[in-house]
């Protein structure tokens, strides 16, 4: 027997039961061939429903103006903006996860990698959505790019950053599709191959680009995923950094902090690992994965959460510091009034806020609360209800008392189409992920087979075996010779 | 479409640990291997089967390049010389303003340029075709096969391959490059189909 690599034996499996090669396919391609249970017609009806309704209400809003939502004089920017931070950060994990953790050569991403890169396709279409339609005039979107027009041609300004946010933006979804797409062709060339009825050949060999799994092709394909990852790392980083200039570089009190960035970075990884524990743990269940997303990977997951949670906590106390140490009265009217006293207006949500990022995921400082699935459900929808109003705190308390006190605002509270439209990009969201998890491969198939002889349980109990019986000879023979 | 129809001995092996000696044992023999087709990418065998390594992140290097200098001279070029626009007094050449859209630009270029090299030197797109020689090298099994020369002697390959540990060899004559067709049709050659 020779190792191709080695991986400790005190490490945990990362692929549970007795598996072999063969057994991977069958049980991740397996639910694809099968008729959608009717758990999955459910959820899936639902989501279109939703998606309706905001279709709905951005008719509404597209044919009355903006006015059908609730904005006024000095909240320019509410629950639109608020929603569109909210999603962007979401997408972030994904990257996280199939980028910076294959740099880091973290083998637990390979059961968790591909869901959570559809996720961050389905996040960034959600939250494209918000800036287009608050243009208001939406027949208008195409202002934005650089193209030769004929009233000049008068070109847009590169020196805004909302301008650096449609090329972070657009970039992102791009280069993340792109990522995501190349890894899946080889799965759905093993779908194609498995296919049994004539339509499935026929779609899935479109969409598997006639890969056939040649050493070359192999070759290549993971110079190219090497070189995605290495450019989606500073990407993904650069994304959040340009969303948190839409604030930093305006001097509102309560934006113009230099903090913004990485606070924005390390928000957004936190609220995107919440929403990847959210959607896999369904999933895990539904299609009964749970060989493939161990109890290991929620763990490494919540450990991310509660990282990055104590990041932003500390970048919380910073700025509230910072507010008072500056000596800028309009800052720290912002901070002390508008947002950490309790009977302002939003007092509520920025102690919402502080609860929900800050105070509860330090319970996962407790292993057995880590490997906890109703506690790690639970807390990744808090955890998404704390993230959100970071944007709303953010967003609202920052421009609802502005300079001025005769044009401070009266409370501001969303309509309903301002809430459908929110809703409906749930739904956009929910449809496309219900049909991802129909139609294609949730685990990364491919990539898991390349980890089972290091990761898989049954290896690692054979290993541990021979590793007892002989240390010595097997570290001379086996190691060594691995290297 | 390059190619052409050839003869094949292909042999399919269930672990990658016997087919690192076969690939080895093959090649010490003098055969000449076509291609081996494994449902993962298998490192090292690559260098084992004596494929030098791929250019294509340089060919990523170019296109990363290319974005950058398009994204900083079309910038300059419209806010210094086509359209100045006085932005709150501030200098027309902004470079560290443009650093942004510059880096973005330079990822986008890197990423769709190094995908498309990418599809376009493995010949992958929607409707190409290509000849599989086993259904399960995208499943279970690393396959195998071996190029037929006028002086090779199928029979001595075979059970050369036998002998290195392979469950299930045949003997395929197949077109190696690549045509446009569904997966859903008949397999046929390219060139039966053309009336070659």
């Amino acid at each position: 027997m020779s190792l191709l690599k080695y991986e400790s034996q005190q490490r945990e499996p990362l692929v549970g039961g007795n598996k072999d090669y063969h057994q991977v396919t069958e049980d991740i391609i397996g639910p694809i061939e099968m008729k959608p249970s009717r758990l999955w017609y459910i959820g899936f009806y639902l989501s279109v429903a939703l998606l309706l309704f905001g279709v709905y209400s951005v008719y509404r809003e597209v044919t009355y103006g903006i006015g059908q939502w609730n904005l006024n004089k000095t909240i320019g920017w509410g629950w639109d903006i608020t929603n569109f931070v909210w999603w962007v950060g979401i997408g972030h994990a994904g990257t996280l996860i199939s980028a910076i953790l294959l740099l880091f050569r973290q083998g637990w991403r390979t059961g968790v990698n591909r869901a959570a890169e559809a996720m961050t396709i389905f996040a960034v279409m959600c939250a494209g959505q918000f800036p287009i339609w608050h243009m208001g005039r939406v027949w208008m979107a195409f202002f934005v790019l650089p193209y030769p027009n004929s009233r000049g041609p008068l070109w847009v300004n590169f020196n805004s950053p909302l301008l650096w946010d449609v090329f972070a933006i657009s970039t992102y979804f791009t280069v993340s599709l792109l990522f995501w797409y190349s890894g899946l062709l080889p799965d759905l060339a093993t779908v194609r191959d498995r296919a049994k009825t004539k339509l499935r050949k026929l779609l899935y060999g479109v969409a598997s680009f006639g890969w056939t799994g040649s050493t070359k092709h192999w070759q290549r394909h993971e110079s190219l995923s090497l070189v995605l990852a290495g450019l989606s790392t500073p990407l993904v980083l650069s994304v959040h950094t340009i969303v948190s200039f839409d604030f930093a570089t305006s001097i509102v009190p309560g934006w113009h902090t230099t903090i913004f960035p990485p606070y924005f970075v390390a928000g957004a990884i936190f609220s995107g690992f919440a929403m990847v524990q959210t959607l896999l743990i369904v999933v895990r269940k539904v299609m009964g994965l749970q060989e493939y997303i161990t109890l290991g990977h929620i763990e490494a997951m919540n450990k991310v959460i509660v990282l990055t949670g104590s990041i932003v906590g500390c970048a919380y106390l910073t700025e509230l510091f910072i507010a008072w140490y500056g000596q800028n009265p309009y800052e720290w009217y912002a901070f002390s009034q508008n947002r950490a006293n309790l009977f302002s207006p939003y007092g509520w949500s920025y102690w919402l806020m502080m609860f929900c990022n800050v105070v509860s995921p330090q319970l996962f400082w407790s292993r057995k609360l880590r490997r906890n699935i109703t506690v790690t459900f639970f807390m990744s929808i808090v955890v998404n209800i704390g993230m959100w109003y970071e944007r709303f705190v953010i967003i609202v308390t920052s421009v609802y008392r502005d300079y001025l006190p005769s044009s401070w605002s009266t409370y501001y509270s969303p309509t309903i189409w301002e809430i459908g439209f929110y809703l409906g990009t749930f739904g956009l969201f929910f449809t496309c992920f219900f049909l991802f998890a129909k139609y294609f491969p949730v685990i990364a198939v491919a990539e898991i087979k390349s980890i089972l002889k290091t990761s898989g349980e049954n290896y690692k109990v054979k290993m541990t075996d021979i590793e007892k019986a002989d240390a010595e000879k097997f570290y001379s023979e086996e190691v060594e010779h691995a290297h | 479409m390059a190619g052409g129809i050839k003869k094949f001995v292909v042999g399919s092996f269930s672990d990658e640990a016997v087919l690192f000696p076969a690939v080895k044992n093959v090649r010490k023999a003098g055969y000449k291997i076509h291609d081996v087709y494994t449902p993962f990418p298998v490192h090292g065998l690559d260098h084992a089967i004596g494929l030098r390594e791929t250019s294509l992140h340089t060919a990523g290097f170019i296109y990363a390049i290319t974005g950058t200098t398009t994204a900083l001279s079309f910038m300059s070029w419209v806010f210094t010389k086509d359209w100045p626009l006085n932005i709150g007094g501030k200098p027309h050449f902004a470079l560290p303003a443009w650093i942004p859209i510059t880096f973005e630009l330079t990822v986008l270029f890197s990423a769709v340029g190094m995908v498309l090299t990418f599809c376009y030197l493995c010949q992958l797109s929607p409707f190409v075709k290509k000849h599989h020689f086993h259904p399960r090298a995208t499943d279970d099994l690393f396959v195998m096969a071996i190029e037929c020369t006028d002086k090779t002697n199928d029979a001595e390959v075979q059970s050369f391959l036998e002998k290195a540990g392979a469950k299930e060899i045949n003997i395929q004559v197949a077109e190696t490059g690549w045509w446009i067709g569904r997966y859903d049709r008949e397999q046929k050659l390219y060139r039966e189909e053309k009336g070659y």
